[in-house]
Order: C-alpha cells, then sequence, then structure tokens
C-alpha cells in the first residue's frame, strides 16, 4: 500500500514504521543489548552505527527472528508483534539483506524471488505470478534486473538488488541492510544509496547497519550510536558531523585522518614481472601484472573485491603457485626456487592474510599458539625436540602489552577475542620478526575505530622505519588514508597506477570499474 | 546463529559423559527388564564380572589394552582432521607383521629381543596398511573413510587367505598359525606381580597393558608438545591456515595416518603375544570399530581415552559374565547395551548438551540470586 511521502517529523505523527521498547539480550555474561528503544519513521532512512561488538547486529538479528530478547517489545506500525523466526519477522513486513547474500547461486532471479513463498505445488504459476509482481516493482523503485539470468553471473551490485527485491516481494515495509557497501564500487555504492532515496520516497522505513560514517552522512535521515549493547545517541543526521558520530561510537575522541608524513622511497625490496595466476578452473586471476615494492612506501592495490587481489596476495606469499613470471626479493626468485610460506618468512616477507579467520588464526586454537602460527620452527621456540612452552607464553605475552591487544591473556582462546584485538595480534606475530616486507590484506576488516587507528600507526610506523609495505583493502578510504602509491586491479590487471597526491575517489572508483587512466 | 548450549570446562569433560553413560545404561536396563530379567541384578552382575574379582579387573584392562591401542590410533588421525575408520585393518596387518616376528624369533631369541623387533614390526605393518589410504587421500582426494573401510575388508580377506594358504599349521583344520615360541610370550600380569611379591589372580592382563600407557604418554607429548603436533593440529583445524604457515597438509595427512596405523598396528602385542601366542582369523574382533567409540567419548585426549578404554573393557568383560549368568542375556544383547553407550556417548552427544547447560546456568544464577 504505497502512499505519498509522509513527513518524518510531522506532529502527531502516525505510528513509526518500526519501534523497538526495552530490548534486552545477554549472550552468557556478554550484556549484548540493554533496554535498547528506538523507533524508525516510516519515510526515512535510519542509520544504525556502532563498533565491531557494540551489539547492532544483535539488535537486528532480533528484530529479524533470528535471537529472542529476554525482555521488550517490538511494535510494527503501532501494533505489538512476536517475532519468533524470519518467517515471523516477514510476515510483519520487515527484510533483512545480510552483508553475505542469501541467494542460490545456480538459480535465476526469478527463482530466487519465488523461493520459499510459492503458490502451490507446481512452480509455473508462482513464477508467472512472480513476473508480474516484480515487473511493478522494477518499474517503482527502478530497480532494473534480469529476471531470468542465472544470479552467479551477475555482479555483486545486481545480485544485491535480488535481495532487495526478494525483501520487497515478500511485502516489507521495514527494509535492513547490513554492511550493505561492503562489496560495492563507489559508483555501485551510490546507485544503492539513489534506489534507497526511491524507497523512502515510497514511504517504506530502511535501516541502515554500517561502520561508514561517510554513508551516514550522505544518506540518512537520523542516526543512532550503540555501544557496549546500549544507545548512546541519536541524533537527526544534518545536525551532526562525523568526528561527533565517532567519538560517540568509540567513546573517545579518534583521528580519523592517518597522520603521516611524506614517504622516502628507497631501493625496491620486492620485484614483480609479468606475473600471471590461474584459479583451479585454469582461468587467470592475475594476468601478467608487474611492480616493485620500495623500502620506505606503503602500495596500496585497490579494486572491488574478486578482480584478482587475493589471488595476487596469495602468489606474492607463497600460497598459491603462480603460473608464469617472476617474483624477487633479497636476490632470490621465489617463483622459480619455489620457495614456501615459511621460507619466504625466512626471507623477511611477512603477510597479514586478508580472511583473518579463515587463514590468519586458527580459531580452536590459543592466544599463544595463534601468535606462533608460521613462525613455530624458529629456534627460539624450541626446546630439544619439543616446544618451549615457557618462551612461547614470554613471547606472547611481550606481543600483547607491545600492541595493546586486550586482554593480555595468552591462554585465552583466540576466539574470545574481538576481531580488532585478533588482528592485533595478527599483526604483532608478522612484524615482530622484523620482516623487510610487509603484505597485508584487509587491515582493518572486522575491527573497530579504535583499533583501526592504532592498526594504522603501526603501519605508518614500519613504513618508517624502511620497510616495503604493499596493502590490499577494498576500504578506498584506508588506500587513500595510508598508500603513498596506489595499483588499480580490474578484471586482474594493473589498470593503473597513481601517486596518492594524484588520486582522487571518482578517479579511482572509474578506474576500479575498469576505465583505464586514457583521460586522466 | 544458533549455538549449542554452552558448557564450563569440566561439565563438557566429567559431567556430559557420564550423563551420557548413565542415560545409555537406563536404557540398557529397559531392554533388559523387556527381556525378562531385573535390570537391577544385571548390572550387579555387569559389574562384578568386570571389577568385582581380580581375575575380572585383569579381564577389563586387558580388553582395555586392545581399546587403548585402536582409540589412540582413531585420535592421533582426528586432530589431523581425519576419520580413520581403518583401525581395524591395520591391527590386523600390524598382527600379521607382529606375529611374523613372534614365529620366526620366538623359538630362538629371548623376549627383550624379541619385544622391540615385534613392537617395530607391528608398528611398520599397521603403518604400511594405513599409508595406501593416506597417500590417496593426499595425492588424489579420494576419501579416507571411505578407503579405510575397505581396506579393512582386504585386510580381511588378505589375512583369511594367508592364514588358510600358506601360514597354516600343516596338517589342522582350523586357519591359524603354530603356536610362538616362548621367546614371544608377554609376561603376564600375575606372573610380574607374583614377582614382585603380589599375588594376583591369572588373566590374559599382560606387559602389553604398560605398553598401551607409555603409547598415550608418547601421543600426549607429540600431539601436544612437538612442532610436528603443532602443526599436526593447525592442519586439522584449518587447512587454511596451515598452507599460509607454510605447513603441507597433504603430508600431515600421510604422516598422521602412518602414525595412526602404527599405533592401531600395536594390537597384536597384547592380543597375540600377550594372550593367543598364535595368529588367527579376525584376531581383532571389533576392537578397530571399538576404538572410534573410545575416541569419541574420550574427547580424543589421551587420558579420556584411558577412562573410555576401561570402560569398554568393563562393558566387554562384565557383558560375557552376564550372559554367561543370564540365560536370557546373551552375546548379541551385550552388543546392544554397547551400541547404547555408543549412540548416547557419540551420535546423541548433544542431547543433553542445551538441558545440562540450562540446569547449570539455574544453579549458577541461585547464590546471585540470594544476595
Amino acid at each position: 500500500m504505497p502512499s505519498p511521502a509522509t513527513e518524518p517529523t510531522a506532529p502527531a505523527a502516525p505510528p513509526s514504521a518500526l519501534e523497538l521498547r526495552g530490548i534486552d539480550k545477554r549472550f552468557g555474561a556478554v550484556h549484548a543489548n540493554r533496554a535498547i528503544s528506538f523507533s524508525v519513521a516510516r519515510g526515512s532512512i535510519h542509520g544504525l552505527i556502532g563498533e565491531n561488538g557494540a551489539g547492532k547486529s544483535t539488535l537486528m538479528n532480533i528484530v529479524y527472528g533470528f535471537h529472542r530478547a529476554e525482555a521488550g517489545e517490538i511494535l510494527v506500525r503501532g501494533r505489538r508483534v512476536d517475532i519468533h523466526s524470519p518467517q515471523d519477522a516477514i510476515a510483519a513486513g520487515i527484510g533483512m539483506v545480510h552483508q553475505h547474500f542469501m541467494l542460490v547461486e545456480s538459480f535465476t532471479v526469478l527463482e530466487n524471488v519465488v523461493l520459499g513463498v510459492e503458490r502451490g505445488a507446481l512452480l509455473a504459476g508462482s513464477l508467472d505470478h512472480a513476473r508480474d509482481e516484480l515487473a511493478k516493482l522494477t518499474r517503482d523503485y527502478g530497480l532494473d534486473v534480469p529476471l531470468d539470468t542465472v544470479v552467479s553471473e551477475l555482479p555483486v551490485g545486481v545480485q544485491q538488488r535480488v535481495e532487495i527485491l526478494k525483501a520487497l516481494y515478500r511485502g516489507a515495509e521495514i527494509l535492513i541492510l547490513d554492511e550493505p557497501t561492503a562489496v560495492l564500487t563507489p559508483q555501485e555504492a551510490g546507485a544503492l544509496f539513489k534506489m534507497l532515496g526511491r524507497l523512502r520516497a515510497e514511504g517504506k522505513a530502511v535501516i541502515l547497519v554500517t561502520h561508514k560514517l561517510r554513508e551516514i552522512m550522505a544518506v540518512t535521515d537520523r542516526v543512532t550510536v550503540m555501544r557496549q549493547g546500549a544507545i548512546v545517541g541519536e541524533v537527526a543526521t544534518c545536525n551532526t558531523s562525523p568526528r561527533e558520530l565517532a567519538e560517540k561510537m568509540v567513546g573517545r575522541a579518534v583521528l580519523l585522518r592517518v597522520e603521516k608524513t611524506p614517504a622516502h622511497p628507497g631501493a625496491p625490496l620486492l620485484a614483480v614481472r609479468d606475473l600471471e595466476v590461474l584459479d583451479r578452473l585454469g582461468v587467470a586471476r592475475v594476468k601478467g601484472v608487474s611492480f616493485d615494492l620500495r623500502a620506505g612506501e606503503i602500495v596500496g592495490v585497490a579494486g572491488v573485491s574478486g578482480n584478482g587481489q587475493s589471488e595476487l596476495l596469495e602468489a606474492l606469499a607463497g600460497i598459491r603457485a603462480p603460473s608464469r613470471g617472476s617474483i624477487t626479493l633479497g636476490g632470490h626468485d621465489l617463483v622459480r626456487e619455489r620457495l614456501g610460506p615459511d621460507e619466504r618468512r625466512e626471507l623477511g616477507l611477512a603477510h597479514v592474510p586478508e580472511d583473518r579467520l579463515r587463514m590468519g588464526v586458527v580459531t580452536g586454537f590459543t592466544a599463544e599458539e595463534n601468535a606462533i602460527l608460521g613462525y613455530h620452527n624458529r629456534a627460539g621456540y624450541q626446546r630439544g625436540p619439543l616446544l618451549n612452552q615457557a618462551a612461547i607464553r614470554a613471547e606472547c605475552e611481550k606481543k600483547m602489552i607491545a600492541h595493546d591487544v586486550r586482554p593480555a591473556v595468552p591462554l585465552l582462546r583466540i576466539s574470545a577475542f574481538s576481531g580488532g584485538n585478533q588482528q592485533k595480534l595478527v599483526l604483532a606475530r608478522e612484524i615482530d620478526c622484523d620482516p623487510r616486507v610487509l603484505l597485508v590484506g584487509q587491515p582493518t576488516r572486522g575491527v573497530d575505530i579504535g583499533a583501526i587507528e592504532f592498526i594504522h600507526k603501526k603501519l605508518v610506523a614500519l613504513r618508517d622505519a624502511g620497510k616495503a609495505l604493499m596493502i590490499v583493502s577494498v576500504e578506498l578510504d584506508e588506500i587513500l588514508g595510508l598508500a603513498d602509491r596506489i595499483l588499480v586491479m580490474n578484471a586482474g590487471e594493473i589498470v593503473g597506477e597513481v601517486a596518492r597526491a594524484d588520486a582522487t575517489e571518482e578517479k579511482l572508483g572509474l578506474m576500479m570499474a575498469g576505465v583505464r587512466e586514457a583521460s586522466a | 546463529m544458533k549455538t549449542l548450549g554452552k558448557l564450563p570446562h569440566w561439565a563438557e569433560l566429567v559431567l556430559l559423559p557420564l550423563v551420557n553413560l548413565v542415560a545409555a545404561l537406563v536404557l540398557s536396563g529397559v531392554v533388559v527388564k523387556i527381556l525378562g530379567e531385573s535390570p537391577w541384578a544385571a548390572g550387579k552382575l555387569l559389574l562384578a564380572g568386570s571389577l568385582g574379582t581380580q581375575e575380572g579387573i585383569g579381564y577389563t584392562l586387558y580388553y582395555a589394552t586392545n581399546f587403548m591401542f585402536t582409540g589412540l590410533a582413531v585420535a592421533v588421525a582426528f586432530h589431523a582432521g581425519l576419520f580413520n575408520i581403518g583401525g581395524e585393518g591395520q591391527a590386523y596387518i600390524g598382527g600379521l607383521g607382529t606375529g611374523l616376528v613372534a614365529l620366526w624369533l620366538g623359538a630362538r631369541a629371548p623376549f627383550l629381543l624379541v619385544l622391540p623387533v615385534a613392537v617395530i614390526a607391528g608398528a611398520v605393518f599397521g603403518a604400511a596398511w594405513a599409508f595406501i589410504p593416506a597417500w590417496l587421500q593426499a595425492r588424489r582426494g579420494s576419501h579416507i573413510v571411505i578407503t579405510t573401510i575397505m581396506f579393512n575388508f582386504i585386510a580381511a580377506a588378505l589375512m583369511t587367505y594367508l592364514l588358510v594358504n600358506v601360514l597354516i599349521r600343516p596338517g589342522q583344520q582350523s586357519p591359524e598359525t603354530r603356536e610362538f615360541g616362548a621367546g614371544a610370550f608377554m609376561p603376564l600380569a600375575s606372573e610380574m606381580l607374583a614377582k614382585a611379591g603380589i599375588s594376583f589372580s591369572a588373566s590374559p592382563l599382560n606387559f602389553a597393558f604398560l605398553l598401551a600407557l607409555g603409547a598415550a604418554a608418547l601421543v600426549w607429548v607429540l600431539v601436544w608438545r612437538t612442532r610436528w603436533g603443532y602443526a599436526l593440529r593447525v592442519a586439522g583445524q584449518n587447512q587454511a591456515a596451515a598452507v599460509y604457515a607454510g605447513i603441507s597438509p597433504s603430508r600431515i595427512t600421510v604422516q598422521s595416518m602412518l602414525l595412526s596405523g602404527a599405533l592401531a598396528g600395536c594390537l597384536g602385542l597384547n592380543e597375540l603375544l600377550g594372550s593367543q601366542h598364535r595368529i588367527l582369523v579376525d584376531f581383532p574382533g571389533g576392537a578397530g570399530f571399538v576404538g572410534i567409540a573410545v575416541a569419541l567419548m574420550g574427547r580424543n585426549h589421551p587420558f579420556g581415552i584411558f577412562l573410555a578404554a576401561v570402560l569398554f573393557g568393563a562393558l566387554a568383560q562384565g557383558g560375557s559374565q552376564l550372559s554367561f549368568d543370564m540365560p536370557k542375556i546373551n552375546r548379541d544383547m551385550v552388543v546392544v547395551i554397547q551400541g547404547l553407550v555408543i549412540l548416547f556417548c557419540g551420535a546423541l552427544e548433544n542431547v543433553f548438551r542445551s538441558p545440562l547447560a540450562a540446569v547449570l546456568a539455574w544453579f549458577a544464577k541461585k547464590p546471585e540470586a540470594a544476595d
């Protein structure tokens, strides 16, 4: 029932699209949500921000029926609803677009949209019905999506539109988006925000969960800040600033920009020539790239995720064997000599992997066991045929204190640490052995603002100590903040190299989308 | 994100297995009742038969020795992320190695010389039998669960062939070898204790029990205190992290299976040198499979495996006593009881987890509320 846009601030306004009252949730000792009350008006975009572990996801999962609150109530359009499962949430008109899409990749768009809400035993009727409905939705919201294409063939931005269509087809009046821009180019993100604007105009309520302050400032009407499970502030977006929001999130003043002096690049430490990396199916993911990493500089590799950066990083670290080309470090050709990750570490090549939980740590291990991963053969950790437990523990404690890992308890399981503290420990492990070259994938993925500041400072300090750093990140802000030189990757090729001083977000965005430097 | 009930460490290790065990025994009692016997009397018989006499204890620990070897074998593979179902076949072939050494040296060398050679032969034969599935897994990606199961059948067929056609004692019907020479007899516990001046009833419990305990200690040190064990556990828990750390998962696959097979291969030390004194058809008698349950129940930790092995040893010994004294409960019934224990401690392990967590949380809350 689309109605003309309502004024979000109209006096004696109609009931809010969604209202939460006194939501409380604990996980064991963790008080994830403390008496949360907040409401979202119809026809508005409401931002929800907070650090990792602040309780935003828990709150949204309660609204969407994944978790049950221990206290409090949920009201949809002024009516109390009991939400026990996502089905209940959908029935109440709540839709959610998850950070990781919930699509069946081998199904067409149409089949995905119908999945779970088929009518009757035969598919044909449902599909025809859906086709008509979707044509209307597509028209109304400018959600242009090829209905008969298999989802895996669609770009990520379009897959996200399918998720939104799915929610709308199920009658969502309230749409929750969890970190929607994490996988998008700036241009795609722009398109998404335009679409959200249309939804707002149609009277839908949109909740945008994110940690990117810039997006909050750009598209939301109001913003709610959470910290440690509680709401610490709610303001109209036009009355606040990124600095104020960041301070609210962290609870103290933070530096949003990386402070660094101009770089003084020295000799090349790592030289990559004509490197080609194939994936399992024999498709080239990195297509003959060449570049140098010099002492005392940070090279940023920008690109939409999935354009070969991961494969490049893994080939440099020795995890993936390249099919062609050379990587030279300290007089060794790492490719020809077939040096593995451990031998490369001995040569002074350290690597903080992109996906910490998949590769950087063993989640079932304690902090001290993780602090020697990859370095477990070092003489300092041996005592005869056994591992030197005392040395391992002392070393881990030292790292934890030096890198502000909290709590500094070597025997605690790594999974009990927050993402930021895990990352600090991984970073400590990789830089404490004094590498010459440091490869860092997604330095601050899943890391809270306070820790981001710390990690960025460490990286810049390493640069100033004469190390060569390569940073791969899908966060353009991070690349712009840290890098002295930026390589942009698209479809496995380096489509351009930009000095930091010449780089703008628009320029990089175009290059990330595959437009060559020609116009620059 | 639905998580199972989270339990404190002690409850996870002690209380949960205990609750599962009790549930299995209660259900077994119901089955006994249905058969028309008194569960109470059956339970008493089971306990008395396994732990009530010196002879019973001897038999219990003798069975437990087999289960410890096979349980440790499963656990080592498990820590490397592999499910070795082939303990039965590896024990069978390992026993062949041990038995051949015993046949060869038993009559002409003293025990102290035979023992190390027999241990090495058993371990090497067992490891060799595990190597093929391991290599197939590492190189070809053939699933180790499938290949180890198939290798149990191949081992059984091969051994039957050898015992019927090659190793059989000439002039007899049953497929078994001649008796080993006395130099290949494991010292019995009763004899060893008698030398120390302690009288202990005769039972097949023998020196191999101490070897099994030694193997348990060795496994603990290897897995938790050496860099090889570290690499093993990394590869077992996160292959991507192993590659990242420069550990080759396929090398770990092969190495851990070699150790696993070697441990299973030691079963012959207890069964053949300790008790049978010859190689005979199907001497592992399912111990390789019981080892899976033992490892599962013992949480793949050597100490837990020791406890679980003793439990299953007691079930085996008490069970045969039970079938002897209660005619309505035959051998198959005893297998049913063992099966229930495996079912509750293994497959249904998590059934009581959430309720238990809730109960513990309730108790934990109480003192708080009283404040």
